[in-house]
């Protein structure tokens, strides 16, 4: 018979052996529970008062989970779970880093302020239509894109995500939700396949998807030409998803149109997921190619920055300031990644942490101004100094931690980036940084300015913050990310501790393979043959 | 705990309890919010005995170990000087204040932010370490945006503020920048260390940047012309913050930055031609500027402005004695101003008005401001027997000599210190002498929280010229020292010697006094003049702030005009240049591929394909072009059947099918015009776009089919697909088991798209977004981005 003839099968051979140790489900707990509390909240979804629970139930799991998990990374080093317990690089594998870890850990924060925000802000309506499915769908799916280790489920998790935001984008139908959610969808659908061609080279060059795998076999190649384009076009993509000028057109036409919450949300997690994604493919998977596109990258930051901070002068929208500056804080992160050296990676790391929790916050922040002056309008808001001064010690440290002035978070991760620059001779990036800095002060201060110290409209009236329904949570949501900030500017160390150790790993990508084989010495030589 | 550290922190902690303190107590709060500045005072006295025997005093702890950054201070007689100044000064300026803003609604917060700023300063001149000096720096300029911008209903201190901002925080990057080229080029980032690298840092290469990044804080900060414009327009802060922040202290330190870094930067012909250019300049335009005013505390301002310049061009004089001149004048220049300035808000704050033409004969009904005044008068007038005089004296013996270029300094010192002469006169002797004039209120003397420290100060005037034996070896000889980087010895008293000195001296007050009795026709002329300019860097502030979101606008408007098809067009441009690029940079282009042998029902299929996309380009209508896309869907179908994989075979039909009709129903429904009206040249532009993108794809395909195919995995699910995995259709198991996660998230992206598409048809749009209104006209994208 033929099945006499078949080599014996091992498991060993195929499979990871051992249970993964305990500890390790962390991994893949904020997917499980991400799915499953989107699906309960589904089921109750005409349930609008007690849905609301359970969601944010599941989104304090999913803290804890990340909470457990970044602890673990930091107390253990890396950590990898083989789903279906294939043997990389057969599988799907988990991998947890330090950036990972991080990631995971502030996009379970910032999921959590601003589920609770919503609580007051989303209404029945958009209960009833899967606002917290939505959320805890595109949670999960941008956590999960942190810690996948396969490129192709990288992919998927991109899917999940874009879904995810683009439910939350289109909740409420109005006109120019549905305008801005068009071009976010087409042009996000884009580079979501410029993406998937990428990956198709990928399998096609080096016949794995394993992120790990394809860093070993990268390394060894011989060819520079595909794997370079190959490269270039998932930085092309990735930029694309960062919203790195000049790739940005669908953030300004989107971000100020849904719930402030939803804005919020967006500007913490998603265009960061496209920066995660170009410091994994361009640091852990391609690092020789880094270095040929380094130049291109940082006129890429640099643009990014300026014309940021430049677009966020010209807005009168407060809504959409935020969006201009989130591009701006996209430069400054790809800056590090066009350094590549340990300083400016750990500058990165820092400032997308950081950014992550401060644009969140101001979109939070700008959500109650907006609902107390009655308006985005910077030409009519005002008076709000008077009304509710501590919505403006708020504002003062959130627009002085997003300009990158002492003594909160944005300061370090920026005169880090400011040092590497000039450590490379590169001076006019650090000018960039400098002046990006300089511009955004200007456009926020501008904010600040006028919707809290002039005083209010003629035909508006600013309401106390008692009269504001979203400031009940919204305060102690904004005061917690404010805390965050201002701990992080004033006791950096071991914020930076983290950043170095995040730039060490992505400059030594041999840690992150072999921690991927680890569980398989026998499969780091091939075990088919 | 080290008290050191405590003086650090303890105004920060004074600050958070302040509003709660005056809640409490009222206006008597300063008095117990004094203490905390006057206990810190008294704590750095004490370090007075070991700093006079040339002692220097360092400490700290790890603040950010991983990136060499300590919380660590320096007390050398510089920093010495300038922590008793703030301390000392601040202990003055919060009893003031409570005075000053007695019974106004935000006393509190006042004292809070003073507190701060106090904080800040005391900071920034203590700092050892570079980074932590830049961020008590920056935080300076942020606590004196928040006292300009306190009277925050008026446009005009809302402007000033952000100016404020603007300048000094920008000069804060700007010198964040130096610091790091410092650190660089000697690989110390502490002052105390950083002092012995001077020959190092002078000889690199990078010594011209740094210095050019190091004065462009220093000069922001200490208002430098053409940089000075934001200082007068401070004055819009409550005249507590005048006294403190924009004329005692804060503005003095771009000074302190200079005098601290002397010794490393100094000694080079750049530094020494640069320094008394702008400092000289900006002493002329203070003083020429400061003329022409007739509000008391903008006349003070510009002489700010003119001090600063003049401490400026003394520093990088060059000569020891310069030095020792700039020290003794920044000194006395502290507790003339400081007085002055307090004076100006008694006379305010008691007679209504400080428009110096419409004051006067207030000497009976405020004597003891007049004392304050005149005393501090004749010490910035530089007349014995006040500290003004030693400084003026030493600042003529350090500058006075033959050659052309200290001729040229010393003329510009002497016509500076005339105009200041008589400036000071005019805030002292106007207001209270000659008739009485009728004031908005009618004038008492102020309270004694309102007196205290401008008598004092003056009296310190008096006393440190008096006792300059004491002064000297206390505190301007150590200052003198730290600045020179080498120990000096100041002598000089008010006992006055015949020589070069004395002579310029008598010049100054003879022009001076000439000049007072012309004040109103030098200021008509001024005025005249300023108006034939018409043009002054404060203009030019706005004309640079509205530039800038022009710019912006313009710029926003053409990138993000709205338009999908831009949008697009733009991205696949970008696309096909950057795959370009990449591979003409590699330089490695794909080999001319064999010609396929194919069989000839391959021929007719891909010939299938080829006609589908010919059609599509083709054809008239839409529905036509969608249809004929099916074909070409379904003959890949068929390719994918041939080449065995029945799988991906079937699924692309059900796709293709799927697409069309889904496609043509939602085209019948949504009434598009059945045409594509694209104009020839468009749909080349289009075409050719397209095509260079397909181009460069099918490229980096050919160069990966050029490879070997890498099968490790093929053969590993070939082997354990069925064994292990239990399932005859690879594909099948692939999907569920191999990379069942991806299925499972693909089940997920179903259940949201599903569940989106439910919102997208059952939400009825609504005008309003509840708690948060939208704009009224739903606005689609280019929404107007307003104008400034």
């Amino acid at each position: 018979m033929a099945a006499a003839e078949r080599p014996a099968i091992d498991p060993a051979d195929a499979f990871v052996m051992e249970a993964p140790a305990l500890a390790d489900w962390l991994i893949v707990m904020p997917l499980v529970i991400g799915f499953i509390f989107a699906a309960l909240c589904l089921m109750t979804r005409k349930d609008t008062r007690r849905q609301p629970a359970i969601a944010i139930t599941g989104l304090v799991l999913i803290l804890l989970c990340v909470v457990g998990l970044f602890v673990h990374v930091l107390v253990n080093g890396t950590v990898v779970m083989a789903m279906g317990r294939w043997l990389p690089p057969f599988g799907i594998a988990f991998v947890a880093d330090m950036l990972g870890a991080t990631l995971a850990l502030i996009s379970g924060i910032v999921g959590l302020a601003t589920g609770i925000y919503a609580l007051r802000e989303a209404d029945n309506t958009e209960r009833r239509y899967g606002f917290y499915p939505f959320l805890l769908m595109m949670l999960s799916g941008v956590i999960c894109a942190f810690l996948t280790g396969d490129i192709f489920n990288l992919y998927v998790w991109f899917e999940v995500l874009l879904l995810g935001s683009f439910g939350l984008l289109i909740l409420g139908s109005r006109r120019d939700q549905l305008d801005g959610a068009t071009k976010y969808a087409f042009l996000n659908l884009v580079a979501t396949t410029l993406f998937l061609i990428a990956v198709a080279y990928v399998y096609g060059l080096f016949g794995t998807l394993n992120m790990a795998d394809i860093a070993r076999k990268a390394a060894v190649m011989d060819e520079v030409g595909p794997r370079l384009t190959i490269a270039a076009l998932f930085f092309f993509a990735f930029a694309m998803k960062a919203a790195a000028f000049p790739l940005n057109f669908w953030l300004p036409a989107s971000y100020h149109t849904p719930r402030l919450a939803v804005g919020a949300i967006f500007a913490g997690l998603l265009t960061k997921v496209g920066v995660y994604a170009l410091l994994r493919i361009l640091l852990t998977i391609f690092p020789a190619d880094r270095d040929d596109l380094a130049v291109a990258i940082a006129v890429v930051a640099a643009a990014s920055m300026l014309l940021g901070a430049i677009g966020a002068l010209a807005q009168t929208d407060m809504r959409r300031v935020l969006g201009y500056l989130v591009i701006s804080g996209i430069g400054i992160m790809l800056a590090g990644l066009a350094l590549g050296s340990a300083t400016g990676l750990s500058g990165t790391a820092f400032y997308t942490a950081h950014s992550m929790v401060v644009m969140t916050a101001l979109y939070l922040l700008v959500g109650i101004v907006g609902a107390a002056a009655g308006t985005f309008d910077l030409h009519r808001a005002g008076g709000l100094y008077a009304t509710a001064p501590w919505l403006a010690v708020v504002a003062l440290v959130l627009a002085f931690s997003v300009s990158g002035l002492p003594p909160f978070s944005g300061l370090w991760p920026k005169i880090f980036l400011v040092k590497a620059s000039i450590d490379v001779g590169a001076w006019w990036l650090a000018a960039a940084i400098l002046v990006s800095g300089f511009l955004t002060t200007i456009a926020i201060v501008r904010l600040f300015a006028f919707a809290f110290w002039r005083p209010a409209h003629p035909d508006m009236r600013s309401l106390s913050l008692a009269e504001v329904p979203v400031a009940r949570l919204g305060l102690p949501v904004l005061a917690g990310l404010c805390g965050l900030t201002v701990i992080a500017g004033l006791y950096p160390e071991p914020f930076i501790q983290v950043s170095d150790r995040i730039a060490f790993e992505l400059m030594n990508p041999a840690g992150y393979i072999d921690a991927v084989y680890a569980p398989m010495p026998a499969a780091a030589e091939g075990a088919v043959q | 705990m080290d008290l050191t550290f405590l003086a650090f922190f303890a105004p920060f902690i004074a600050a958070a309890f302040a509003p709660v303190l005056v809640r409490l107590l009222g206006h008597n709060a300063a008095w117990v919010l004094a203490l905390v500045p006057a206990l810190i005072f008294v704590h750095f006295a004490g370090f007075l005995p070991q700093v006079a025997e040339g002692g220097r005093v360092t400490g700290g702890v790890q603040w950010i170990p991983s990136f060499n950054v300590n919380f660590s201070w320096l007390i050398d007689g510089l920093s010495l000087t300038f922590a008793l100044l703030i301390s000392g000064i601040g202990t003055l300026i919060v009893l003031y204040a409570g005075g000053y803003m007695k019974g106004h609604p935000q006393q509190g917060r006042f004292l809070c932010f003073i507190l701060m700023f106090m904080a800040a300063m005391q900071g920034l001149v203590l700092s050892d370490s570079f980074f932590m000096f830049f961020v008590f720096w920056e935080l300076t300029s942020i606590t004196s945006f928040l006292l300009i911008g306190f009277n925050h209903n008026a446009e005009r201190s809302r402007r000033a503020a952000m100016q404020a901002l603007v300048v000094t925080g920008g000069g804060g990057l700007i010198l964040l920048a130096g610091l790091i080229f410092l650190w660089n080029m000697t690989g110390v980032s502490e002052f105390s260390l950083l002092l012995g690298t001077g020959d190092l840092v002078r000889e690199s290469p990078f010594y011209l940047a740094a210095l050019i990044l190091v004065l462009g804080g220093a000069f922001t900060k200490s208002a430098q012309f053409p940089l000075h414009f934001w200082l007068p327009n401070a004055m819009e802060a409550p005249t507590p913050v005048s006294a403190y922040l924009h004329s005692a202290t804060m503005v003095k330190a771009g000074v302190y930055l200079l005098m601290r870094l002397n010794p490393v930067l100094g000694d080079t012909i750049a530094w020494e031609t640069i320094l008394p250019l702008f400092g000289g300049a900006t002493l002329l335009v203070g003083t020429f500027l400061a003329v022409r005013q007739t509000d008391l505390k903008l006349m003070l301002a510009y002489t700010t402005v003119a001090s600063l310049g003049l401490l400026v061009m003394l520093t990088g004089f060059g000569t020891e004695k310069a030095i020792e001149g700039a020290v003794l004048y920044l000194v006395a220049h502290s507790l003339f101003k400081g007085a002055l300035f307090m004076v100006a808000g008694n006379v305010d704050h008691e007679a209504g008005t400080r428009d110096v033409t419409k004051l006067g004969g207030l000497l009976a009904a405020m004597p003891i401001t007049f004392g304050a005044a005149i005393l501090s008068a004749f010490s910035m007038a530089g007349l014995p027997p006040f500290v003004g005089f030693l400084a003026k004296e030493e600042i003529y013996y350090g500058i006075a000599a033959s050659d052309p270029w200290s001729v040229f300094i010393t003329t510009v010192a002497i016509v500076g210190n005339a105009l200041m002469l008589v400036i000071g006169f005019a805030v002292a002797v106007k207001p209270f002498l000659g008739p009485k004039v009728e004031t908005p209120k009618s004038a008492h003397e102020a309270p004694l929280l309102m007196y205290a420290g401008p008598v004092l100060l003056a009296a310190l005037s008096l006393a440190a010229a008096l006792w300059s034996g004491l002064f000297h070896q206390f505190i301007s000889s150590p200052m003198a020292s730290a600045v020179a980087g080498a120990p000096l010895e100041i002598t000089i008293s008010i006992i006055p010697k015949p020589g070069i000195a004395l002579t310029l001296s008598i010049v100054t007050i003879a022009i001076g006094a000439i000049l007072y009795f012309g004040l109103a026709r030098l200021r008509a002329a001024m005025a005249a003049s300023l108006e034939a300019i018409g043009w002054g860097p404060d203009q030019g502030f706005d004309q640079f702030m509205r530039g800038l979101v022009r710019l912006s606008v313009v710029l926003t408007r053409t990138l993000q005009n709205g338009r999908m098809e831009f949008y697009m067009t733009a991205t696949f441009v970008l696309l096909a240049l950057w795959l370009f690029r990449t591979m003409f940079v590699a330089g490695e282009w794909p080999a001319v591929p064999a010609f396929p042998v194919l069989s000839i029902y391959e021929w007719v299929t891909v010939s299938i394909i080829a006609i589908g996309l010919i059609a599509v380009v083709r054809a008239k209508n839409r529905l036509t072009a969608i249809v004929s896309l099916g074909i070409q869907g379904f003959a890949v179908a068929i390719l994918f059947m041939l080449m065995g994989a029945p799988d991906l075979s079937f699924t692309q039909f059900m796709v293709e099918t799927l697409t069309v009709v889904i496609l043509a129903l939602a085209m019948t429904r949504l009434r598009l015009s059945p045409q594509d009206h694209r104009s020839a040249g468009q749909t080349v532009l289009d075409g050719t776009i397209a095509i260079a993108c397909g181009v460069a794809l099918t490229f980096i395909l050919l160069q990966i089919l050029q490879t070997p195919f890498d099968r490790t995995l093929t053969e590993f699910f070939n082997l354990y697909s069925y064994s292990l995995a239990q399932g005859r259709n690879i594909v099948n198991v692939i999907l569920v088991d191999f990379r069942g996660v991806d299925t499972f998230g693909e089940i997920g992206v179903v259940m949201v798209a599903g569940l989106a598409i439910l919102a997208l048809l059952r939400i009825v749009p609504k005008r309003s977004l509840g708690s948060a209104p939208a704009p009224r006209v739903p606005a689609p994208e280019p929404v107007a981005v307003g104008k400034e």
